[in-house]
C-alpha cells in the first residue's frame, strides 16, 4: 500500500523550511498547532476524570450524610470563598486577553496580561492559605485534633477531608498554572510569540480556564450547600 | 473424610448441587469452544502449511454472515449462563424465613460466633444438618470474607455495616471455614471449621453451654443499660421511634427518602444516629460509636429483631425446632460427653 | 500494505550505514534522546528489569507454597511478596510493556511518521516511569508493602504497618507516565498519519493501541486520585474511606476497579494488536473481517469501563447491581470472541509458517481462549460466589495476563527483533523457548483452576494439606516457566552481537515498518511514504522472501 518513491511525497525530511518553530516530526505548522491543542484537550479530559473520582466520592457521601454535610459547610467562610471566586473569574478574563494579545501580535500586552493573571492566581492562593489557617485554628482539620460540635462530628470529618483534598488538589493545579505562566512570560518578553506562532499561550490558556472551571464547581458544592437550610 | 488428593470439593449444602450443575455446564461449553478453536488452528496450520517460500495464497474476503453468527451464538450462550447464574444468586441472597440465627464477628484474625440462645464459639461453628442457618456478620477491623467451600457460599464481612448470608447443610461432618478476603498478616490463619451435626446432637450440644444468655436478651440488657428505653418507647413520652414491629418495615425519613429497617440500618442508627433521621423526630440521639462493641451491636440488632417476631418472646429465644423431616421432638437429654473446643469466654488476641 | 520497491533497502547493506542505533554514541545520547525508537529501548531495558524482579517474587511465592506449612518465609514476608509481585508486574511490567516498548517503536513507523507528536513528552514519560519505579523499589528494599496490589481499605489506610504511602506515591507517579503515553499515541494517530493512510487502512496494531490509549487516558486518572485518597488518609488522617467516620470501604472498591478492570484491557489489547500483525504475516493473508477486529478493540475499551462491579459480587453491593454488572461482563466477552474467531479464520487457505512469533500467536489464541472462557465463570453470578477470591481467580487472570499479554509481548519482541536490533534471533532456540514457556505456563496455572474450585483461597501463606499435590505441580511448572523466560533474555542478547544481520523485511510482511532498513534510520523513512491501499494486502504483490 505504500509507495515510497511516489513523486507526490509532499515533504522530505530535510526540507523543513518555513517557521523555525516547526519541530522535525511535523510537516506543517498547522499540523503542529492542531496536535498541540488537541493534546491539551485530551489532557483536560484526563483531568476531568482525575477530579471526577473526588466528585463521585463527594456525591456519595453528600447523599448519605446530607444533614452533616450541610452543617459542616456552614463552617466555611463564604465571604472569602465568594471573593476568591470573583478573583478567579477575573483571572480567566485576563488570561483570555493574553491569548487575544498574542493572536493580534501585541507583544507588550501579552506580558502585562500574563502577569496580571499570575497576580490574581497568587491572590487566590493567599486567600486560600488564610482560610486553611482559620480551619487549623478552629480544629476543623481532620485528624486527632479534629473537633466539631454536635452529633455529626464523624461525617463532618469526612466533609472536611474532602474539602481539604479537593481544594488542596485544586491549589496544586493553580501552582502548576502559575509556573507555566512564568515560563510563558519569560518567552513572551523575548518576543517569541507572534500571531503565526503562539500555541503555548493558547494551550496554557486552556489549562488555566479548566482550573477556574473546577473551582466554579467546587465553590457551590463545598460552600453553598447548607445555606438554604435554616 | 479427608482425601489426600481431592480434585473436587465436598458437596454439603442445598446450594452446592445447583452451583455444581451450572459449573459443569460452563465447563462443557468451555471445553467445546476451546476444542473448536484448537482443532481449527491445528487443522489450518497443517493443511495450509507453507510448502514453498514463494507461495502466495489468494486473499479471502470477510463474511458478514459468519461475523454475525459468531457474535450472536456466543451471546445467546452467554445469556443462558447469565439467567441460570442469576437465579442461583437470588437463591443465595434470599434466606428462608425459618432460619436459625447466628451472629458472626470477624476480627484480625479469628471468627467469633454467638448462637441465638447465647452459645459462643471461636473459629468453630456448630450447626444442625437440614436446617437453614442465617449468619448476621460484622467486622471489628478490616474486611474479611466468610467462606465455606463445601457449601459454595461466600460473603464479605465489612466494618461499618452488617452483611448476611445463609446456607443449609445437607450432610454431617467437619467442613473448612476460610477467610477469603485478605485481612493482614495472619490472613491464612483465620480459618476454622463448620461442624454439621445431627439435630439431636446439636440440641444436646447447645444445651451443654454454661449459662450464656440468648442474643436477644443480652441485647435487651444492653438496651436498658444504655437507657435506650427512655426515648424508644411505645407511650406518649417517646422521643425516639418505637422499635416494636420495626424490623424489616419501610421507614420514612425526614428528607423524604424511605429506607428498609434492615440490620445495617439499625446498626447505623446506633453508631451514626444523624445519618438518617426518621420523619417526625428531632436529631437528638447521641452516638454510641466506641461505647458498644460489634458483638454488642449484633445483640442489640437481635433484640430489635425480636421485637418484631409475631409472638414476641421476651428473651427472643428461638423456639426449639427439630430438623424438618427428622420428626423428633426436642428432648433436653443428658449432655453427651462432647468436647467443647473453645471456652465460652472471649479470648483476646 | 506492501509494495516495497525501494531498491537499496531490500538486501542487507554494507556496514557503515547510519541508523538510529549508531547515529550517536554515549550515555547522554540515550538519556536525552527524543527518538521514539531509542525511548522504546529505554523502556525495554527498564521493563525487563522489573519483569525479572517481579518474577523473582513469583518464584519465592511458589517455593513457599511447595509445602502446606508456612515454613520458608514468615507470613509478613509472604504477604509482601505477593503484594510486590502484583504491583511490579502490573504497574511496572504489564501496563507499560507492549505500549511503551513496541507501541512506542512501531506506531510512528506504521503510520509513516518521523516520530510521535510530542517526543519530549515521550522522554518525560520514561523519566516519570523510572522515578515511580524508584519510589516503589525504595519501598521494596526498605521492607515492602503488604496490602495486596488492590490496596483495599481500611486495611491499607489503617491497619497495615508497611510502606503503603511510598508505594502509593510510586504508583501515582507511574500513572502519569501511562497517561502521557496514551495522550501521545492518541494525538499521533489523529494528526500524523501519512498521506493516504485513512483510519480503515491503519494496521490493527495501531487500532488496538488507540483503544488502549483511550483506557489509559480515561481510567488512569481515576485510580491515581483513588490512590491519592488512600495516601492522604494514611498521611494526614483525612478520612474519606474510614468506616469509623462513617466512610465506605466499598466506595474505594468501586473507584479502584473503575480503573483496574479496564487496566486488564490495557494489558491485553496491545497483545491482540500484536497477534493480528503476526497471524497475517505468517499466513501471508489479509485479516479476516478487518473492521470487526478493529471495532472489537474499541468495543472492548468502551464496555471494559462498564463492568468493574463484577469484582464485588460478594462484597455487599445490591443484588440488582450484581445482575447489571454480570450481564455487561458477558457483553464484553463477545468482541474478544469475535477477535479469536477472526484470527482463526485468517489462517484459512493461508500459507502458514511456523516461525517463533507464530508459535507465540498460537499460544496466545489458545491460552487467551481459556482465560476468556473462565472469565465467563466469574461473570456468572452463582458460580462467582464460590470461586471469587480463590485460586480460580488467580489462574484466570494469569491465563489472561501471562498466557495472553506476555505471550503477545514475547511474540512481538521476536517478530520485530530484526527491525529493532538489525539482527536475526536464533530460530531453533527461540522455538524451543516458546515451547518451554507454553508447557511451563500450563503446568503452573492449570492446576490452580482445580485448586480454586476446591476452595483454596488466594493470598494464603499456609494451606490445608489436601491442597498440596496441586500446589507442587504448580511450583514445578513455575520453575519450567522461569527457565523459559530466561532463554530469550540470553539468546536475544547473544544475537545483538553474534546474530546474522537482518534484511529490511525478513518475513515478507506488508507492514509499513518493514518498508525501511533494519535497523531504521533516525528519521524512519527517507521519504514520507504515501499509502495507496488496504493493509495486509498480500495477494497482489510480489513478496520478498528471506530465509
Amino acid at each position: 500500500m505504500a509507495d515510497a518513491t511516489a513523486p507526490a511525497a509532499p515533504v522530505t525530511t530535510s526540507a523543513h523550511g518555513g517557521s523555525p518553530e516547526l519541530q522535525h516530526q511535523f510537516d506543517t505548522v498547522d499540523q503542529q498547532r492542531e496536535a498541540s491543542s488537541f493534546g491539551m484537550w485530551v489532557f483536560l479530559v484526563t483531568e476531568i476524570l482525575f477530579f471526577g473520582g473526588l466528585f463521585l466520592a463527594y456525591t456519595v457521601y453528600r447523599h448519605t450524610y446530607s444533614q452533616a454535610f450541610a452543617e459542616a459547610s456552614r463552617h466555611l467562610d463564604i465571604t472569602l470563598g465568594t471573593f476568591n471566586t470573583a478573583v478567579l473569574i477575573v483571572s480567566s478574563l485576563t488570561m483570555a486577553l493574553a491569548v487575544f494579545s498574542a493572536a493580534t501580535g501585541r507583544r507588550k500586552a501579552i506580558v502585562v496580561f500574563l502577569l496580571a493573571t499570575m497576580a490574581l492566581g497568587a491572590v487566590f492562593l493567599g486567600v486560600k492559605a488564610v482560610e486553611y489557617s482559620h480551619k487549623f485554628h478552629d480544629h476543623l482539620v481532620p485528624g486527632p485534633s479534629f473537633h466539631f460540635p454536635g452529633p455529626d462530628a464523624r461525617p463532618a470529618e469526612i466533609f472536611f477531608s474532602l474539602y481539604f483534598t479537593m481544594t488542596g488538589l485544586h491549589a496544586v493545579h493553580m501552582v502548576v498554572g502559575i509556573g507555566l505562566l512564568t515560563a510563558l512570560v519569560l518567552q513572551a518578553r523575548k518576543g517569541r510569540y507572534t500571531p503565526e506562532y503562539h500555541t503555548p499561550v493558547e494551550v496554557c490558556g486552556l489549562y488555566w480556564h479548566f482550573v477556574d472551571i473546577v473551582w466554579i464547581f467546587l465553590f457551590p458544592l463545598l460552600y453553598l450547600i447548607g445555606r438554604h437550610i435554616h | 473424610m479427608k482425601e489426600t488428593f481431592p480434585l473436587f470439593p465436598q458437596r454439603a449444602s442445598t446450594l452446592a448441587g445447583q452451583v455444581d450443575a451450572l459449573y459443569f455446564y460452563l465447563i462443557a461449553v468451555s471445553v467445546l469452544f476451546t476444542l473448536l478453536i484448537a482443532i481449527a488452528i491445528i487443522y489450518f496450520a497443517i493443511k495450509y502449511r507453507r510448502r514453498s517460500e514463494s507461495e502466495l495464497p489468494r486473499g479471502v474476503e470477510g463474511s458478514l454472515t459468519l461475523e454475525i453468527a459468531w457474535s450472536v451464538i456466543p451471546l445467546l450462550i452467554a445469556l443462558s449462563f447469565f439467567f441460570w447464574g442469576a437465579s442461583i444468586f437470588f437463591a443465595i441472597n434470599r434466606p428462608p424465613n425459618d432460619a436459625l440465627e447466628v451472629s458472626v464477628v470477624g476480627k484480625q484474625w479469628m471468627w467469633k460466633f454467638q448462637h441465638a440462645d447465647g452459645q459462643r464459639e471461636i473459629n468453630e461453628l456448630h450447626v444442625p444438618v437440614g436446617r437453614p442457618v442465617r449468619l448476621t456478620m460484622a467486622s471489628e477491623d478490616t474486611i474479611h470474607s466468610f467462606y465455606v467451600p463445601a457449601f459454595r457460599v461466600k460473603r464479605d464481612v465489612l466494618p461499618g455495616r452488617i452483611s448476611t448470608m445463609w446456607f443449609e447443610a445437607t450432610r454431617t461432618g467437619r467442613f473448612h471455614l476460610f477467610c477469603a478476603e485478605y485481612c493482614g498478616t495472619k490472613h491464612s490463619g483465620m480459618i476454622g471449621w463448620v461442624e454439621v451435626m445431627d439435630p439431636v446432637d446439636f440440641q444436646a450440644w447447645l444445651a451443654g453451654g454454661s449459662g450464656s444468655e440468648s442474643l436477644a436478651s443480652a441485647g435487651s440488657k444492653l438496651f436498658a443499660q444504655h437507657a435506650c428505653n427512655t426515648c424508644h418507647r411505645s407511650d406518649s413520652l417517646a422521643r425516639g421511634p418505637n422499635l416494636e414491629g420495626l424490623f424489616g418495615k419501610p421507614v420514612a425519613l425526614q428528607d423524604g427518602r424511605t429506607v428498609t429497617a434492615d440490620e445495617t440500618y439499625i446498626r447505623e442508627s446506633i453508631v451514626m444516629p444523624n445519618a438518617k433521621i426518621v420523619a417526625g423526630f428531632q436529631p437528638i440521639m447521641p452516638t454510641f460509636q466506641g461505647l458498644i462493641s460489634e458483638e454488642g451491636l449484633l445483640q442489640l440488632v437481635a433484640y430489635v429483631k425480636s421485637l418484631s417476631k409475631a409472638a414476641p418472646s421476651p428473651g427472643g429465644v428461638v423456639p426449639p425446632v427439630a430438623a424438618p423431616g427428622a420428626g423428633q421432638p426436642f428432648t433436653p437429654g443428658p449432655q453427651p460427653p462432647r468436647e467443647r473446643t473453645q471456652p465460652p469466654a472471649e479470648r483476646n488476641r | 500494505m506492501s509494495a516495497v520497491t525501494v531498491p537499496p533497502t531490500t538486501e542487507p547493506v554494507a556496514p557503515p550505514r547510519v541508523h538510529y542505533l549508531n547515529s550517536r554514541y554515549g550515555l547522554k545520547s540515550w538519556l536525552l534522546t527524543r527518538d521514539h525508537k531509542r525511548i522504546a529501548l529505554l523502556y525495554l531495558a527498564s521493563v525487563t528489569v522489573f519483569f525479572f524482579i517481579g518474577g523473582l517474587f513469583a518464584l519465592l511465592i511458589r517455593l513457599e507454597l511447595l509445602t502446606p506449612a508456612g515454613d520458608l518465609v514468615q507470613s509478613e514476608t509472604y504477604n509482601k511478596l505477593f503484594t510486590m509481585h502484583g504491583i511490579v508486574m502490573i504497574f511496572f511490567f504489564l501496563i507499560p510493556s507492549i505500549p511503551a516498548v513496541l507501541g512506542n517503536f512501531f506506531i510512528p513507523m506504521m503510520i509513516g511518521a518521523r516520530d510521535l507528536a510530542f517526543p519530549r513528552l515521550n522522554l518525560l514519560s520514561w523519566y516519570i516511569f523510572v522515578v515511580g519505579g524508584l519510589f516503589t523499589l525504595w519501598a521494596v528494599v526498605h521492607g515492602g508493602v503488604d496490602t495486596g496490589w488492590t490496596f483495599y481499605t481500611p486495611y491499607s489506610t489503617t491497619y497495615s504497618n508497611s510502606y503503603v504511602v511510598v508505594t502509593a506515591i510510586g504508583i501515582f507517579i507511574t500513572g502519569f507516565s501511562s497517561i502521557l503515553t496514551g495522550l501521545n499515541f492518541i494525538v499521533t494517530v489523529h494528526t500524523m498519519r501519512a498521506p493516504g493512510l485513512t483510519w480503515f487502512r491503519l494496521p490493527l496494531f495501531v487500532w488496538s493501541h488507540y483503544a488502549t490509549s483511550l483506557i489509559m487516558v480515561l481510567g488512569t486518572p481515576v485510580v491515581a486520585v483513588t490512590i491519592l485518597m488512600v495516601g492522604v488518609e494514611r498521611l494526614f488522617h483525612l478520612g474519606i474511606f474510614d468506616p469509623k467516620l462513617g466512610g465506605d470501604p466499598i466506595l474505594f472498591q468501586h473507584l479502584f476497579w473503575f480503573y483496574s478492570h479496564p487496566a486488564v484491557y490495557i494489558m491485553v489489547l496491545p497483545s491482540m494488536g500484536v497477534v493480528s500483525e503476526i497471524v497475517t504475516t505468517f499466513s501471508r493473508k489479509n485479516i479476516f473481517g478487518y473492521k470487526f477486529v478493529a471495532f472489537a478493540s474499541i468495543a472492548i475499551a468502551v464496555l471494559g469501563f462498564l463492568v468493574w462491579g463484577h469484582h464485588m459480587f460478594v462484597s455487599g453491593q445490591s443484588v440488582y447491581a450484581g445482575m447489571i454488572f454480570s450481564i455487561l461482563s458477558f457483553l464484553v466477552a463477545i468482541p474478544s470472541a469475535v477477535k479469536v474467531f477472526n484470527w482463526t479464520a485468517t489462517m484459512y487457505k493461508g500459507s502458514i509458517s511456523y516461525r517463533t512469533p507464530m508459535l507465540y500467536a498460537f499460544g496466545f489464541i489458545g491460552l487467551f481462549t481459556i482465560g476468556g472462557l473462565t472469565g465467563l465463570f466469574l461473570a456468572t453470578l452463582g458460580v462467582d460466589v464460590h470461586v471469587t477470591d480463590t485460586y480460580f481467580i488467580v489462574a484466570h487472570f494469569h491465563y489472561i495476563m501471562v498466557g495472553g499479554a506476555i505471550m503477545g509481548y514475547m511474540g512481538g519482541i521476536h517478530y520485530w527483533w530484526p527491525k529493532i536490533s538489525g539482527k536475526l534471533y536464533p530460530e531453533g532456540w527461540a522455538r524451543f523457548a516458546a515451547l518451554v514457556i507454553f508447557v511451563g505456563f500450563n503446568l503452573t496455572f492449570f492446576p490452580q483452576f482445580v485448586l480454586g474450585y476446591l476452595g483454596m483461597p488466594r493470598r494464603y501463606h499456609a494451606y490445608p494439606e489436601e491442597f498440596q499435590v496441586l500446589n507442587v505441580m504448580s511450583t514445578a511448572g513455575a520453575s519450567i516457566l522461569g527457565i523459559g523466560y530466561l532463554l530469550p533474555l540470553i539468546y536475544l542478547f547473544w544475537s545483538m552481537r553474534y546474530g546474522k544481520a537482518a534484511p529490511a523485511n525478513p518475513w515478507g510482511s506488508t507492514g509499513l515498518e518493514w518498508d525501511t532498513p533494519s535497523p531504521p534510520p533516525t528519521e524512519n523513512f527517507a521519504v514520507t511514504p504515501v499509502v495507496r491501499g488496504e493493509p495486509y494486502h498480500y495477494s497482489h504483490e510480489e513478496v520478498e522472501i528471506v530465509g
